[in-house]
This record gives structure tokens, sequence and C-alpha cells, in this order.
């Protein structure tokens, strides 16, 4: 069924918003400037293109246009410094209006949407002011949107977008493509804020799951951009079949009452297997050709767990292997939890639970309830049934998500049931 | 007028959720869900939210240099505030009323807890136009 015309300009505004906004802010120097015009020209767009039509090129119409804008409000303020006589501007005004008339810019979409990207995501920004300028500025949602996706009030997101603002200004971040050597190291900033939007969204499941689970399908959609943007980075092909991989189980994540169902659990025959199908392409095309990184073998894990017909017939050697592999990789925790899973899975649970007695030293895993969440599960294997009670409520105790922890005391009620 | 509606619970006792069954705890889980669900379909709802369990709490306090100074973990405290809720309602009585019915929550054997629920007033800007 085609899209009504005003829904088909809506998406295709939004896919050209970020190309439009890299293009003015390459030009204009002013990132803040930049971003209230094109949110001028958009709106523009929104009414003028429903009534006349798509102009030739939408995205010349639209860098145009909020370059006029800008043009205009460079003005009025250049015209009321006069007035107060004081000067001060990166790019003085005229040169702001010279570079302006280049109306037919020699950067590509490339360049533009994946500058855009850099900035927003550069590692000078705390995670929570990335995420939220990445998702206002690339993503193109409203703030109220995020405000309501991450569940604060609207005026302390604006605040958060703000301050992510001038932390750019003040930090003298240009808008600027890296040079190769650095450019490896920002792609790695945006893929991670990609993933943190993902798993916002993925993670959640109470309260407004509807509006949550929206962030997933951002995170997606970005990441989907980003990985058209630069086909050939194998971590980015990585990381968005990890995210189809990931995401393809969301309908069996959780159950009619809203209860988290685990991977062993699920009914397999709601996955989507659409996503799936890409998912698995994409991350058999992508490990045979370069460097395989960790976005990588997250990915080739899940695909190991999606290909099993049944949880009983997933291949938890070769599970093992690629946690093993990305233990290697990365010096993180809770790759060492899923590694004990993995290894109990294959050695029985004795092997699991003697890896979790040596990850306990681990200051980053003191008083965090996975590790008393998984140590329960293996203890219910193991058969050491009062411990592993225990285990799942001290778990509970400790979680933060108000699903997790009903999952866990459910399990340690279970458990109390059976005798 | 708005009303925080503070849900505290005993340290112990059958309060003590993390040692129901499993049926009982479903229902208490599923009275909480659709009790919110009607409060927001009502238009009353201003905020809902649960606190992760007291044996982690710190107390805060600002040494004289301004810097925090913590103090430990308090899992032996009678009372704790497991959750709270913000109504914006017509009166105090239809406060009293929500407060009622979460008072009620199935616990145990799904008998009603009638737990204690405090309803606080929530303070308001002054009028516009004191006299």
């Amino acid at each position: 069924m085609p899209l009504p015309p005003d829904t088909r300009i809506q998406h295709l505004l939004r896919d050209l918003a970020p190309r439009v906004l890299g293009a003015v802010t390459r030009r204009f120097c002013d990132f803040t400037a930049s971003e209230d015009a094109v949110q001028e020209a958009l709106l523009a767009a929104a009414t003028d293109w429903p009534r006349d039509g798509l102009p030739e090129n939408p995205c010349a119409w639209l860098i145009q246009v909020a370059a006029r804008r800008l043009v205009d409000h460079v003005r009025a303020e250049a015209a009321r410094r006069h007035r107060e006589k004081i000067v001060v501007s990166l790019v003085p005004p005229e040169e702001q209006i010279a570079l302006a008339a280049d109306a037919e810019g020699a950067t590509t979409e490339r360049d533009d949407t994946l500058d855009l990207l850099f900035m927003c995501c550069h590692s000078a920004l705390s995670p929570a002011s990335a995420i939220a300028l990445t998702l206002r500025a690339v993503g193109g949602l409203t703030t109220l949107e995020i405000a309501r996706a991450f569940m604060v009030p609207e005026a302390t997101m604006a605040q958060r977008i703000s301050r992510a603002k001038q932390s750019i200004k003040a930090s003298g971040i240009a808008f600027a493509t890296p040079a190769a050597e650095e450019g490896t190291a920002r792609l790695g900033a945006v893929m991670h804020v990609l993933y943190l939007i993902f798993s916002e969204g993925y993670a959640s499941s109470s309260g407004s799951e509807l509006i949550r689970s929206d962030l997933s399908s951002e995170g997606l959609r970005l990441t989907r951009m980003l990985h058209r943007l630069v086909p050939d980075d194998a971590e980015v092909a990585g990381l968005l079949a990890l995210m189809l991989l990931t995401d393809a189980r969301r309908a069996a994540r959780t159950d009619s009452s809203g209860e988290l169902v685990p991977l062993d659990k699920q009914d397999r025959t709601l996955w989507d297997r659409q996503a799936l199908a890409e998912g698995l392409a994409l991350i058999n095309a992508t490990l045979p050709r370069g460097t395989v990184g960790p976005y990588q073998v997250q990915a080739a894990i899940a695909a190991v767990h999606d290909e099993a017909a049944s949880a009983q017939a997933t291949d938890w050697a070769q599970i093992l292997a690629l946690y093993g592999l990305l233990e290697r990789m990365s010096d993180n925790p809770m790759v060492a939890l899923n590694l004990a899973v993995a290894a109990a899975m294959v050695h029985g649970p004795a092997a699991g639970l003697a890896r979790l007695h040596a990850l306990a030293a681990d200051p980053r895993l003191q008083d965090h309830h996975r590790l008393d969440a998984v140590r329960a599960h293996l203890l219910e294997r193991a058969g050491e049934r009062e411990e592993a009670i225990e285990c799942y409520r001290r778990a509970a105790e400790r979680t933060a998500s108000t699903s997790e922890r009903t999952y866990l005391l459910l399990q340690a009620a279970r458990l109390s049931e059976t005798h | 007028m708005k009303y925080m509606l503070m849900m505290n619970t005993p340290g112990g006792g059958p309060y003590k959720i993390t040692s129901w069954p499993q049926q009982d705890f479903r229902a208490h889980i599923a009275f909480m869900r659709s009790f919110a669900t009607k409060l927001r379909e009502s238009g009353e709802l201003v905020a809902a939210e649960g606190l992760s369990g007291p044996d982690q709490a710190k107390r805060v306090r600002a040494a004289s240099d301004g810097q925090p100074v913590t103090d430990g973990v308090f899992p032996e405290a009678k009372e704790f505030l497991a959750g709270y809720w913000i109504v914006d309602v017509e009166s105090p009585e239809r406060a009293y009323r929500i407060a009622a019915e979460a008072s009620a929550a199935p616990g145990p054997g799904g008998k009603p807890l009638n737990m204690p629920i405090e309803v606080r007033q929530v303070m308001s800007e002054p009028p516009k136009d004191l006299p």
C-alpha cells in the first residue's frame, strides 16, 4: 500500500534533515544557529511541498532556504552588534554570507551526514548528552519525543540538549572530516552511541514500552544509515547485524502479561524471520572480509543462537569459542560472565561456577546483580536449590530494572515451590 | 491539586515480597500494573516510580568541605519507601480513595495487604494574584 503523500514527505524530510544540517553547519561553523535555520527550512517544506509539489532537488532546496534564514539572522545579529559596538564571531558575518552564496557545495551526502554524526557523538560529550543530541540533530526527533523516551520532563531534556551544544562550542570541536587515523576512533564513538540508543529501547519493558521500543527502531534506522555511508566498514556492518539479530527476538522477549522471557524459553516462531535473514546474510558476508572486531563477534554469537531451531539445538561450543575471542578483545566483566554461562553449557555447571568464583574478585562486579543472577542460574542447574534461591533473591534486591526484578523473584518463588 | 501517595513497607514480615509464592507475586504485579494504567487513563497520574530495595540505600551528608559523606546500608530499617505515585485530583477525598485502592493490593494468599499509604499534598505555585 503506498504511503499517503504527507507521510512520504515527512519520511523524506527526516531522511534529508541530517545531510542538510551537516551541509549548513559546515558552511556557517555555528551548529546552534544552523540547527535553528534547518528547523525553519523543514517547517517551510512541510507546508510548501504538499501544496506545491516536490522541488526538483529537495536537498538543495532545504539547504538554500536554511542558508537564507541563517543569513537573515546573521544580518540582524550583525546590525544589533554594530549598534552595541561589539563584534565577536568565529567567522565574520560578511564571510558567512559570502560562504552562503556558494549554494552548490562540493561536499557529498556522505561527508555531511557523517561529520554531523562525528560531532554529535564526540567523546568530549557525556554519553547521555551525545545520545540526546544525536536523536535530535541526526534522528530528527523532537525534544518532547526524546524526553518521553527517557522519561524525563521536556524542560530537562531541552536543557540537556542545549548544554551538549554548549559543550561542543566550548571544547572547540570543529565540524570537519577527521584525519584517517583519528577517523576510526571517531567512528567507534558513533557506533557506541548508536548501540546505547538501541539498547536503551531494547532493555526497557516497563511503563511506556511502546515509546521506548521506538528507541530501538531509531538506533537501528541510524545504524542502517551509517552502514550506507560507510559500507566497507566491517564493524559498522557487524553492529547493524547485531541489532537486526537482537531486535528480531523482540516479540518473543516478553509474554502477554509483560514478564521477561529468557532466550531458552522463547517461542521461536515469534521471531521476525525477515530481520533474522537480513542480519544473518550481513554477518555471514562481513566476517570473512577483514579485521574482526567486537561488534562482529557479538553478531556472530547472536547468529548462532538465532540459527538454532530450538534452545537445545544451540551450538554452545561455538558460542564458548566466540566469547573466548570476545574476551581477548575487550576487558569487559559482562563478557566474562557470559563466557561462564557458555562454559557451563558445554562443560557442566561446575565449570561455570568455577569461573564465577574467579570473577567475584573483580571490583566492577562487586554488588552487581548480574553476578548473582548468573550464579543463581548455574546453582539451579547444579541442583543446589537453597543456594540458588538465595542468589536469585539477592540479585532481585540489587537490580534496578523492574521487569528483571519480577523475573528473578519469580525464579526464586518457582524453586521454593518445588520440593 | 496534587498529592503524593507513598507506599511505606516494613522491612520484613508478610510484606517481604521476595518470599511470596509465584501465584501471589504475579497477582500483586498484575494489580499494580492495572492500577497505574487505570490512573493514567483517568488522566490523574502525574508520575509513579518503584524504588529498588533498601539494602543498597545510603544516607548522605555534606562534610564541612562540602564533600559527600555516605553512611552505611540499612537492611534492618523498620520501614522503607518502596514506591510512590503522584496524582492530580479534584479533591483530597479522591486522593484518599486512590490511596485506599493501592492499600488493598493483594498479598500472600490473595488477601488484601491493607498496607499504610502516606498521603501528602504537593506544594503548588502561589496563586497569580495575591490580594
